[in-house]
């Protein structure tokens, strides 16, 4: 039965799986090869094609983490008559992605530097997803992410001071310096988290979509957006073999809920191959099991990206139901800051640099004439201006003071129960400044 | 006048509520009860003065200690028991789905989900004839997804609604245990206050009967570890009402431990319980039972069993005073502290496993705070270190009955003091 009384079955998706087209010899996976020209629904493109070891894996054989084989196809962005973006959509994507880029190349310098510390995972490579996405949000929609959440919060419009603070540690950070690299949150913005366990993201996502439908629909309270706020669950390939993503895929397709899963298929978790550790290591394919679209895209490539999230954010606002994207991506640098990242190849991280989101992005936008190349250099000068200044600011940001060790844990300050004479600790000033007995 | 201090009390705790302007409660009842509490401000102010002659705050040393304490009196009841308004009866059961029921009605926020909750009316018929009158917006069946939809109600909490999960039984909270901490208890922490969860995750703990091993554990312990949460137990009716209301109405994340065989119980409750407005504060204990002798702390089913244990030993000349805890998380360490500084004698009883247990941590606590006052070791009785068999003499032998309270508190009370009355 349907939490919602506006949807009582489940439609059928109106973007299906695509099959690979007959001209080609044999099936690969995981991601098909293009179709010439769109085929029918919708203005989806595909992914650019990696033909793989054809062998098929067995449980008892070894299977290998190569992606790449001799034949490489590597497509560049289309080179249409018309260009894609507008010119101030372009020099938007632009900057969010040189904002990203230019934050996570300071976390690793400050990291050596021993300015911040414990777990910081870079999102290097990744920008044209988030930038794709995120930069098509409403105000009220919501993001909710995983560990690798710096350049999320970057493009939902979360300072850079706050976040480059937060990971310093300091009391000026988005989160006071109590949440740290893994765990941003910023209500103002709607970004609801920065989770460090894989799949955690995913159900709290699947709650802000249910959200966003009952407030509309019980409380009948109408978003700014027109429609319904959308929420983005932004997650990995390790992720989808996890239970709680399955769940959720049932569940927000079961209750029609206004979500995007974005998955960022970087073929790696940790150390992981992601054909070493999934049967079918298609993801897109999963989502018209439960019932909703599945489409895969060349995350490598903003506008491509761009593309489909247009169509899955206006599916979930008009409250069509959830969609499951999956994004071919890649991160340059290891799983975190830690990670000795020896077991990718250099082959393959050589064919992902080649593809770099931001130089073909810059490429495109010289080649449409949207901007010179002074006024680029001049956007990447701004954004590094940027980045000094938060390095700066988290710099001369105080420590969080002892009186801070106690507080936040409720949100009801009479949460802390009663002390010993009696009274609600919250009303005991020793406590707040920090030299109460606990 | 005890009802008037309980409505005060709650007041004070800054709940946004107030009995007597409500204008829920019928006139005609305002001015029986206004003209009943005059009456019985006299009587109970009375009582209240003899109360505390009997307790005899007069062994301190030293006379600011003494003062100190004489505002750790313990808060709640001294209820007279000739009070003259017919006590109505209420079950667990009905006190839940009434609580649920008002608060439903009162805030449109407030929506219930879990296995079963809706067109089977509540596995445990709890959430009875909620669905009919909400609708299947607001209260969800749900698929056998813990994780799933405890995540669900946890990510809607953190965007503005009120989700009340409901685990079939507790057991099954493990398979969502890390929603409930890592993504609702520490949010709130973790955002530096910008993100709270008002969620409250309930349903039955502990045994039951003959259910086997896997559903019959005791969480209280293991929640009530977790900074963040907030963990309730309720005993009778009065304690499931008010206790669920405060827990849906607080802006955190509420554990809300019940107990399936106490769902069928039924309890005299007085009538400012029935008020839509009723309320208990989170982290205050009950005193079910005053003494003198020692001290018995318990939750939930315990409760009754402690109460049991008294009446017995009370023919044997031990005036035994019963604590009923209600909240676990945060402890009402003043409460207990207080008491065994009356008594001087403790014994915690609690049905969970004995290891890390609450019972645990209240001994530490009045070790801490209270250990001149003590005259005897802290007997702990607890359920056997051992997960719980199905053959029902062994499940009997594996959770406390009252024969090992009344021993457990034998035990406490002939340390030191010889007893006159034979066992």
């Amino acid at each position: 039965m349907s939490a919602f009384s506006a949807v009582k079955s489940l439609s059928t998706p109106t973007i299906t799986t695509r099959s690979t087209p007959s001209s080609n010899p044999k099936p690969s996976f995981p991601f098909p090869f293009p179709s010439p020209a769109s085929a029918g629904a919708g203005s989806l493109r595909h992914s650019a094609a990696i033909r793989l070891n054809s062998s098929s894996p067995s449980p008892l054989r070894a299977v290998s983490s190569h992606v790449l084989s001799d034949e490489q196809r590597v497509t560049s962005p289309s080179n249409h008559d018309k260009a894609l973006v507008t010119r101030r959509e372009a020099l938007d994507l632009y900057e969010d992605m040189a904002l990203g880029r230019s934050f996570e190349d300071m976390c690793a310098q400050m990291y050596y530097r021993g300015k911040m510390f414990g777990f910081v995972h870079l999102y290097n490579g990744q920008e044209a997803v988030s930038t794709g996405f995120i930069r098509l949000l409403q105000p009220g929609d919501a993001v909710v992410s995983t560990y690798r959440d710096h350049v999320h919060a970057l493009s939902k419009g979360v300072p850079a001071r706050a976040v480059m603070a937060e990971l310093f540690g300091k009391t000026t950070g988005c989160c006071r310096g109590q949440g740290g690299s893994m765990h941003m949150f910023s209500a103002p913005h709607n970004f609801l988290g920065g989770f460090a366990f894989i799949g955690e993201g995913i159900p709290v996502a699947t709650g802000a979509a249910f959200s966003s439908r009952y407030r509309h629909e019980v409380l009948k309270e109408a978003s700014p957006s027109g429609g319904l706020d959308v929420t983005l669950a932004f997650f990995g390939d390790g992720t989808c073999n996890n239970g709680q993503f399955f769940e959720c895929l049932n569940m927000a397709q079961l209750w029609k809920l206004p979500i995007v899963f974005v998955v960022e298929n970087n073929l790696w978790a940790i150390g992981m191959s992601h054909l070493r550790a999934t049967s079918d290591p298609v993801i897109w394919k999963k989502g018209p099991a439960f019932g909703m679209p599945g489409v895969p895209v060349d995350g490598m490539d903003v506008l491509k990206v761009r593309e489909v999230a247009k169509e899955a954010i206006e599916r979930a606002r008009s409250g069509e139901g959830p969609t499951l994207v999956e994004c071919e991506t890649y991160r340059f640098r290891g799983h975190s800051l830690a990670d000795p990242d020896e077991l990718r190849k250099p082959d393959e991280k050589a064919h992902y640099t080649a593809r770099d989101p931001i130089l073909a992005l810059k490429k495109y936008i010289l080649e449409h004439d949207l901007a010179s190349e002074s006024e680029l250099k001049g956007i990447e000068k701004k954004v590094d201006d940027v980045i000094e200044d938060a390095v700066e600011f988290a710099d001369a940001s105080p420590f969080p003071p002892r009186s801070q060790l106690l507080e936040n844990v409720f949100a009801d300050p009479k949460g802390f129960g009663v002390g010993p004479d009696g009274k609600y600790r919250c009303e005991d000033p020793k406590f707040t400044e920090g030299t109460a007995q606990v | 006048m005890p009802f008037r201090k309980n409505v005060k009390q709650t007041n004070i705790y800054g709940l946004s509520i107030s009995f007597v302007s409500s204008g829920r409660a019928p006139l005609l009842f305002l001015v029986l009860y206004s003209s009943l509490s005059c009456v019985l401000s006299l009587i109970s102010r009375r009582m209240w003065g003899l109360a505390r002659q009997r307790v005899g705050f007069g062994n301190f040393s030293s006379p600011i200690l003494g003062q100190v304490l004489q505002r750790i009196r313990p808060l709640g009841s001294v209820l007279p028991k000739n009070y003259s308004t017919a006590a109505k009866e209420m079950t667990v059961r009905e006190a839940l789905n009434s609580a649920l029921d008002e608060e439903m009605s009162a805030d449109p926020k407030v929506f219930l989900m879990g296995e079963e909750v809706g067109e089977y009316q509540g596995a445990y018929k709890i959430s009875k004839g909620l669905l009919e009158k909400y609708g299947p917006e607001r209260v969800l069946d749900t698929p056998i997804t813990e994780a799933g939809f405890a995540g669900i109600g946890v990510g809607a909490a953190y965007y503005g609604l009120r989700p009340v999960v409901e685990f079939m039984t507790f057991n099954f909270s493990m398979q969502a245990i890390d929603h409930i901490i890592n993504s609702a208890a520490k949010t709130n922490y973790m955002s530096a206050g910008q993100i709270s969860v008002p969620i409250v995750f309930r349903g039955p703990n502990g045994a039951a009967a003959g259910v086997g091993a896997q559903h019959s554990q005791c969480y209280a312990a293991w929640y009530a570890h977790v900074p963040g949460l907030k963990v309730l137990s309720p005993y009778s009716s009065e304690d499931a009402r008010g206790l669920l209301k405060a827990a849906i109405r607080d802006p955190d994340p509420v554990v809300f431990l019940e107990n399936e065989l106490l769902y069928g119980e039924s309890f005299p409750i007085p009538a400012e319980v029935l008020d839509s407005s009723f309320c208990l504060p989170i982290g205050k204990a009950k005193i079910e039972r005053q003494g003198k002798h020692v001290t018995i702390t318990a939750f939930s089913k315990m409760v009754g069993y402690a109460l049991q244990a008294a009446e017995i030993l009370s023919k044997e000349g031990i005036d035994a005073e019963i604590i009923n805890l209600r909240s676990i998380r945060p402890l009402d360490k003043a409460t207990i502290n207080a008491s065994v500084r009356k008594t001087n004698r403790l014994v915690t009883v609690e049905e969970g496993f004995p290891q890390h247990g609450v019972g645990a941590e209240i001994c530490m606590s009045v070790i801490e705070d209270s250990f001149e006052y003590l005259d005897a070791p802290v007997e702990r009785i607890a359920g056997a270190d051992v997960p719980m068999p199905y053959a029902a003499n062994l499940e009997r032998m594996a959770v406390p009955q009252v024969d090992d309270i009344i021993r457990a508190a034998k035990r406490a009370c002939y340390r030191s003091v010889p007893m006159a009355a034979a066992a």
